[in-house]
């Protein structure tokens, strides 16, 4: 399946944030997770995590520290901070909502009151 | 796998990792982070049954192609290397060539010429053309960079109204002879024609702090050219008269009013493309420069606060201290500016902690605001004696919008070093700052004068 490119920006942020906020991770790790999570379906440029990653950090909602990986590598790895869990909170507030609006039109089995 | 691909497989991806390190947006750290997802995605696919050269292929196409990748970071560490603005943003920017410059700078210096020639011919006095002197000049400026930077032709002309109106105000209004006014507005009127040139320089984007940003960072290294240039403008002055005067008495006489008026015009334009198009060199100058001075302006500032609680002098200022105190505020604002600025630009460590730089600067930024606010208690016990003039007010203005900044300031380099803030804040709020220096600006040059009857 082909998914808009906008609506995968979209969705870049709150997928990295959520990725994060379930432990510390680095970038392969967390593209990995992501294809995962979308069985295949969410086809990323891999190399345009990174910018995102940074921007995030520059934002102060992870933090990156170098590491070593098992194979003796330098390895940059990410937590998420709290101004991090805060963020993802909010996009996850719109996406819900977001969800719900659609979901209605469309006939999906979710309730209509608030989150 | 056979030690001859083995080899092929090292070789290519040191060439993959030179081709994306040729975008001077990847620094080291980022190239071996994602020549670490290289080879992870490479180690996986050859796990799943796939050859060395197929899996690095396909693991070269899953990362991007390099040009759009090391465009996302350029786009991302704009700070970093904006001097690469102008090869990622091909769409709405390019550096002009260079007679394009020159012709910019040779129009400066043709209409400063005129206006000189007119104030000389008609009055003989030459109080307009002093105050007029950045109108000449300024305005194009802005236009270099509407031009360069594409700028709309609504923004264009939206901008080109303020810039009339401000300047037909400012010949219209009845100075007295001598009046103060009349001087602080040859004082703040470039201030106020620097903005409009910032509004060009950011194409008129002018809500994007990040543009902001690279404005401040502009007018810094375009001061430290015009500097560079001015010097050498003085050295070649100095000797054509050295050896002209012997021969020609006028030489003097023509220098000084031909050469040395359209020379500092033109160098405004010429300062301006020089930044843009010799990035690098300036970009390590400026960071040097900052932490060079941000240590001894700290140390004189301890000093002169002790040497001022201690003899107490400070219950009599006068208004030229006052404003040599905002001059100081302000240089302490541009240190910080360019100290933050050019943090992200230098190196982008794992921030460890709070460094030796930001503790100096915190103590500089401190120790002004303390010394800057006995310096205001002493100035409100004299307004009050005195009453207001329009030097007082706008001293006095200037200095409560700075060390409104600085106290601001102060609290966010606390709350970065206690980690709670990223360094993005303080950028933000000196970039969220500049719309209250414009106003005030704006605001001595259009009302001061007729509220204080033009004296």
């Amino acid at each position: 399946m082909n998914i808009d490119k906008d609506l995968v920006a979209a969705m870049a942020t709150p997928l990295v944030l959520a990725i994060l906020a379930e432990g510390e991770s680095y970038g392969y790790a967390i593209l990995k997770r992501v294809r995962e999570l979308s069985g295949g379906d969410l086809e990323w440029t891999d190399g345009m995590l990174y910018p995102l990653l940074h921007r995030l950090e520059r934002l102060g909602h992870i933090r990156a520290e170098w590491g070593v990986s098992p194979e003796g590598r330098r390895r940059r790895n990410y937590r998420i901070t709290a101004s991090g869990r805060t963020q993802l909170a909010e996009q996850r507030r719109q996406w819900d909502t977001a969800n719900r609006t659609l979901g209605n039109l469309w006939h999906f089995a979710q309730p209509a009151t608030g989150v | 796998m056979n030690v001859n691909s083995l080899d092929s497989l090292e070789t290519r991806i040191g060439e993959w990792r030179a081709a994306v390190l040729r975008g001077r947006a990847v620094d080291e750290g980022d190239a071996d982070e994602l020549e670490a997802h290289l080879r992870e995605q490479v180690a996986d696919l050859e796990t799943a049954g796939l050859s060395g050269d197929e899996a690095f292929l396909i693991a070269v196409r899953r990362l991007g192609q390099v040009d759009q990748l090391t465009a996302e970071f350029a786009r991302e560490h704009g700070d970093r290397l904006w001097k690469q603005l102008s090869l990622t943003r091909q769409d709405d920017t390019r550096q002009p060539s260079l007679l394009v410059m020159l012709g910019f700078a040779f129009a400066a210096a043709v209409i400063l010429q005129v206006a000189r020639v007119i104030a000389e011919s008609t009055d003989g006095t030459f109080t307009w053309f002093i105050r007029d002197t950045s109108i000449f000049v300024l305005p194009v400026l802005a236009a270099y960079f509407a031009f360069s930077k594409r700028m709309p032709w609504r923004r264009v002309v939206a901008l080109a109204a303020v810039v009339a109106a401000l300047a037909i105000a400012v010949n219209l209004y009845p100075f007295v002879e001598g009046a103060s006014t009349d001087l602080l507005v040859s004082i703040h009127l470039p201030i106020a024609l620097w903005f409009a040139v910032g509004a060009a320089y950011v194409g008129g984007e002018l809500r994007s702090s990040a543009r902001r940003m690279d404005f401040l960072r502009f007018t810094g290294e375009w001061a430290i050219y015009y500097t560079l240039i001015a010097l050498g403008g003085a050295v070649l002055v100095s000797l054509t008269l050295l050896v002209l005067t012997p021969i020609s008495p006028e030489a003097t006489d023509v220098v000084s009013r031909w050469i040395v008026p359209s020379g500092a015009a033109g160098a405004v334009i010429v300062a301006a493309w020089l930044v843009e198009a010799k990035k690098s060199i300036i970009e390590n100058l400026a960071p040097v420069l900052t932490a060079i001075f941000t240590p001894l302006f700290a140390i004189m500032l301890v000093v002169s606060a002790v040497a001022y609680t201690v003899s107490g002098v400070w219950r009599d200022f006068d208004r030229e201290l006052l404003a040599g105190f905002d001059l100081l505020l302000l240089v302490v604002v541009a240190l910080v500016v360019y100290g933050i600025s050019a943090r992200d630009a230098t190196k982008r460590p794992e921030r460890k902690g709070t460094g030796m730089m930001d503790v100096i600067r915190l103590c500089a930024v401190v120790v002004a605001v303390i010394l800057d606010a006995l310096v205001l208690a002493s100035m409100f016990a004299r307004v009050g004696e005195l009453g207001f003039t329009a030097n007082r007010v706008a001293a006095l203005g200037l200095n409560i919008i700075l060390i409104v900044n600085l106290i601001g300031t102060a609290w966010l380099l606390v709350r970065q070093m206690a980690g709670r803030a990223p360094t993005v804040r303080l950028e933000r709020w000196q970039t969220g700052y500049l719309p209250v220096f414009a106003a005030w600006v704006v605001f001595v040059v259009l009302a001061l004068p007729p509220i204080f009857g033009f004296a």
